[in-house]
């Protein structure tokens, strides 16, 4: 079976690639477009690390096809940073060691920003409800709870 | 000679001894002269053993050397995770 | 460094500046097992018996060759024979022989193009199999008429007239248990169980291997030991070790799980098949699940005497764990901690290893520990309990002091279990009001730490800043510790050093990631290289100023003239000396090698509140409380993260994670959604304590802390919902539908 030609827009910028129907989009961003910084954790949508945004919800890429990002709009952590400036949820992550092994850490980030883009004041509660879908096994999550709000804090402050 | 706390399971290769006297100078020539006595130990040390010298933990072939105010235990190769 | 030197000393340690892998990892550059490419690659995928123990009659690949875009299919016949003992273990467990072993166990594996040709093929080879009765649990696998798993496997340790399926055995003790038992005023006997559980990295196992015909391969694998995969795949594979190059990637997690292969040596098979092409071979979460190391499930006997004033005059404990397939339980690490934060004047411990049809068990987070804690800390709750005693007050009776014999015979050397139950005594988490329905539960817990073989070396750059290589990889931000050290011993900025994991053919041999050792190996070994290339430094200072080298020493990043006689010369700085270094003697290094003695073992109490819905069995965690002695916290953030961490895979333990088979043998739950590891939203802040009781045996007083943390969750929390609704589970996971029952039942 031939491939399809998929055109879409990812952090931003145009692209193309071909996709095998069976692709899923994380397999076409990893291996089609060498954005590898979305992780595949389990493959079924339990575990988030493979969070992107499409067309601004927040998505399993894991649960969507390569060739279903036809004409989308595509944010993966790869764009989050603004050039060499970091999102200011990057900067809260490092400041409170809000990683260990750092694989959940580009689902998380990605999850995070899209929360923080609906409501810009979450409680704690509403932190960790909306991060429940995305499994971290290091860290006990209490440091990215903290990392979080300290940059909806900063976000609030420079708004 | 130096003192070597078995633990009691080896007990049966060591004719019932869970205590044993050797004469060595060195860490690595204890556990020879222990299955030079008792051959029955040989397979055992083969599968791995850790030693504790005063409380530490050190290879078992080492030259490190202990006399007989040396506290001396043999355990169960240790590994982490 | 002198023992004693207090954290206003230092200038660096104690600090907590960003890490430095931090910037990759935010961004998503940091690249880790799966995220690698190379030219002509392929992709692989394994067959994986779906019984739990069947007889392999034939494998037909013939259909999976036919398919285009397949370049190589490899079964054990591929692999040498003639292997013994462990070796022979992990090549059994890396493809079956005769027989597959448990559901999920290897029996072919392809390389194609594509990862979906690859699994497209997969499917198209025909395995026939035997179906042969099977067992799961440790007690059923060691009684009379258990189906035989292998004969012949038991050590030379096991007594005999036990089933073949008893592979280990081990007794110790001292005392005189009978008499001391007779001292006591109570005396109580219970069962404890605790199931297999995954040490749950998000990362699955994934690899890139290359081998070609000449026995030369390269290898890149997310692993804690690249040392071990090396030698590991050169032993299966018949190969020479020193031909074969091991890049560890970044680590997703590991936990002792990436400490051995599972099917790293299937990816040089089918490269070598293939004609020295690149293979990638990446695992699925349920492959991840099904066929790599949980930890094992323990069934375990203890048997207490205590005195009405709290004294534990005597114990016995008699566990019994199956690993898996394979020997390799911690059944004997399990025993040897579970005493050991406790003076106990008679100990009897008896231990088993038995094999089951489950997967080869791997190393999780203090092996065998947390369950010895279970069993032995549960019981002295429970004990408490019947005698009206305070279960912090009993521990702080009966515990461990620096110079005490520990319970497995050797003395301890310095300890901090003392200032650990004082502090977690004197906070305030302690004295918080409960509720109805809500209760709390304290424990302590112990883990030895190791030492094992290090290999690490520096070097100055032209202009001054520091390259240190290590072997360990970095799971949880010990390059941010290494420099930290590194900077405080040279007194050079943090920001100088820069610290690189090396590939096997950079260093002499490392263990492991594993033992809680980084921290404290890895940065004792450095600490000896430094120290050699301060050496070295002092003497080119010495040259030029023309005097003795022993006149020289190393101050705030500089050689500065030792005293006044050795003469008048302002300091050369680290700068100045790298600057002239290719003109005045070459290049300026440091390498240190050894097996660290001076290991420092690490104690912890946790306390954790609960409150349990007396309708639904829900355990809600209300507070949770760590207190651990690290010795002396290199990086603060870094060493509370380790503590969150272990103490929130306790409560997965505790509470929801166990593995459950189906009367056939089959893993049923092997994916996330029904694998349930604990979630942002089950969970409050951890609260964490570092307590600083400094080991002599390292140059800034380390004890490594990673394992601890996992070790007092499950009783603590057993104990919590205890006291919250009067019902003891000692068999865990302590799920809803258990309690609820165990509620009802009262």
């Amino acid at each position: 079976m031939s491939k399809v030609h998929v055109s879409t827009t990812v952090n931003g910028e145009p692209v193309e690639f071909l996709a095998d129907t069976r692709d899923t989009l994380l397999d076409s961003l990893r291996d089609s477009l060498g954005l590898t910084g979305t992780k595949e954790g389990c493959g079924t949508g339990d575990c988030g690390a493979c969070s992107v945004t499409v067309d601004g919800t927040l998505v399993c890429s894991c649960l969507m096809l390569g060739v279903e990002a036809q004409g989308k709009k595509i944010e993966t952590i790869e764009g989050m940073a603004n050039g060499a400036e970091l999102h200011p949820l990057q900067r809260k992550f490092i400041e409170h060691a809000a990683l260990q092994c750092g694989f959940c850490t580009p689902g998380i980030l990605v999850a995070s920003k899209a929360l923080l883009e609906k409501n810009n004041n979450p409680t704690e509660e509403q932190v960790r409800y909306w991060l429940a879908g995305n499994l971290c096994r290091c860290t006990g999550y209490d440091k990215i709870i903290r990392a979080v709000m300290d940059a909806a804090a900063e976000m609030r402050g420079a708004a | 000679m130096v003192k070597v706390n078995l633990w009691s399971g080896l007990r049966h290769f060591t004719d019932g001894q869970v205590v044993v006297e050797v004469e060595a100078q060195t860490i690595g020539h204890m556990i020879d002269a222990l299955v030079g006595k008792y051959p029955g130990l040989g397979p055992i040390f083969e599968g791995g053993i850790s030693v504790a010298v005063d409380g530490d933990i050190v290879p078992p072939d080492t030259s490190k050397p202990i006399d007989d105010s040396s506290e001396i235990y043999l355990l169960q190769q240790m590994k982490g995770g | 460094m002198a023992k004693d030197t207090n954290m206003s000393d230092f200038r660096w340690i104690g600090t907590r500046p960003d890490r430095p892998d931090g910037l990759d990892k935010v961004t998503g550059r940091a690249r880790y097992g799966a995220d690698i490419q190379a030219a002509n690659m392929l992709h692989a995928a394994v067959v994986r018996s779906p019984h739990a123990h069947a007889r392999i009659v034939k494998i037909d690949t013939s259909k999976a060759e036919a398919l285009d875009g397949v370049k190589a299919i490899v079964t054990r016949a591929d692999f040498p024979t003639g292997l013994t003992g462990e070796d022979w273990d992990l090549q059994e467990n890396t493809m079956a022989g005769e027989r597959a072993l448990y559901d999920g166990h290897a029996v072919a594996a392809v390389a194609a193009t594509s990862a979906h040709i690859a699994r497209d093929a997969a499917k198209l080879i025909e395995v026939e199999y035997e179906i042969l009765p099977h067992v799961i649990h440790v007690d059923d696998a060691m009684a009379e008429g258990a189906p035989v798993i292998r004969e012949g496997a038991a050590g030379p340790a096991v007594p005999p007239g036990l089933h073949p399926n008893v592979v280990g055995y081990t007794e110790f003790g001292h005392g005189d248990v009978a008499a001391e038992m007779a001292k006591a005023d109570l005396v109580m006997e219970r069962s404890y169980k605790t199931e297999a559980t995954h040490q749950g990295y998000i990362e699955p196992h994934a690899c890139m291997g290359q081998l070609g015909s000449d026995g030369k391969g390269e290898m890149w694998v997310c692993t804690q030991g690249h040392w071990y995969i090396r030698k590991m795949c050169a032993a299966v594979l018949g190969l020479e070790t020193a031909q074969l190059r091991v890049t560890a990637s970044e680590i997703g997690g590991g936990f002792g799980g990436k400490t051995t292969i599972f099917m790293e040596p299937l990816s040089l098979a089918l490269s070598r098949k293939a004609g020295g092409r690149p293979v990638k071979l990446v695992m699925s979460r349920s492959e991840v699940l099904r066929a790599t190391g949980p930890t094992a499930s323990a069934s375990m006997d203890v048997k207490m005497g205590m005195t009405k004033d709290g004294k534990i005059t005597a114990a016995t404990a008699n566990f019994r764990m199956q690993g898996g397939a394979f020997p390799g339980s911690p059944y004997d690490m399990a025993l040897y901690c579970a005493f050991a934060p406790y003076q106990i004047p008679a100990l009897h411990h008896v231990g088993y290893d038995v094999l089951a049809n489950r997967p080869k068990c791997a190393a999780y987070r203090a092996p065998g520990s947390p369950m010895g804690a279970f069993a032995v800390e549960s019981l002295i709750d429970e004990m408490c309990a019947e005698l009206g005693l305070d279960p912090m007050e009993v521990r702080i009776k009966n515990g461990s002091k620096s110079g005490d014999k520990a319970s497995y015979g050797p003395t301890f050397g310095v300890i901090g279990l003392e200032e650990t139950l004082v502090a977690t005594k004197a906070h305030s988490n302690m004295s918080v009001p409960l509720g109805p329905n809500q209760g709390r539960g304290i424990a302590a817990g112990y883990w030895f730490n190791h030492g094992g073989e290090t290999s690490v070396s520096v070097a100055l750059s032209e202009d001054g800043t520091v390259q240190v290589s290590v072997g360990t990889p970095d799971v949880g931000g010990s390059r941010a510790s290494m420099a930290l050290m590194a900077a405080e011993t040279l007194g050079i900025p943090y920001e100088n050093v820069r610290v690189n994991i090396a590939e096997t053919g950079a260093l002499g041999v490392n263990e492991p990631t594993h033992g809680s050792r980084a921290t404290f190996a890895s940065g004792k070994a450095m600490h000896g290289a430094l120290t050699q290339a301060i050496n070295e430094m002092c003497k080119r200072a010495a040259a030029k100023w023309k005097i003795d080298p022993e006149a020289v020493e190393w101050k705030d990043g500089a050689a500065v003239p030792a005293g006044p006689n050795a003469g008048q010369f302002p300091p050369m700085t680290i700068e100045q000396i790298a600057k002239k270094m290719g003109s005045t003697g070459g290049p300026i290094s440091g390498h240190h090698e050894s097996v660290p003695g001076g290991v420092g073992a690490s104690f912890g109490a946790h306390v954790v509140d609960v409150e349990v819905d007396p309708e639904t069995g829900h355990t809600k965690i209300l507070r949770y409380l760590v207190v651990q002695d690290a010795g002396r916290a290199i990086h603060p953030s870094y060493v509370e993260g380790q503590y969150q961490g272990g103490a929130v895979q306790g409560i997965g333990w505790a509470l929801n994670e166990e593995y459950i088979y189906d009367d056939m043998g089959r893993l049923q739950n092997p994916i996330f959604l029904d694998y349930r590891v604990p979630v942002a939203s089950d969970l409050p802040m951890i609260d964490t304590v570092i307590v600083e009781v400094p080991n002599p045996g390292h140059p800034f007083g380390v004890r490594g802390v990673g394992e601890t943390g996992i070790t007092p969750p499950l009783p603590a929390i057993a104990n919590a919902v205890a006291a919250a609704t009067g019902a003891r589970i000692r068999h865990l996971p302590i799920t809803p539908t258990k309690l609820l029952a165990a509620i009802k039942a009262k």
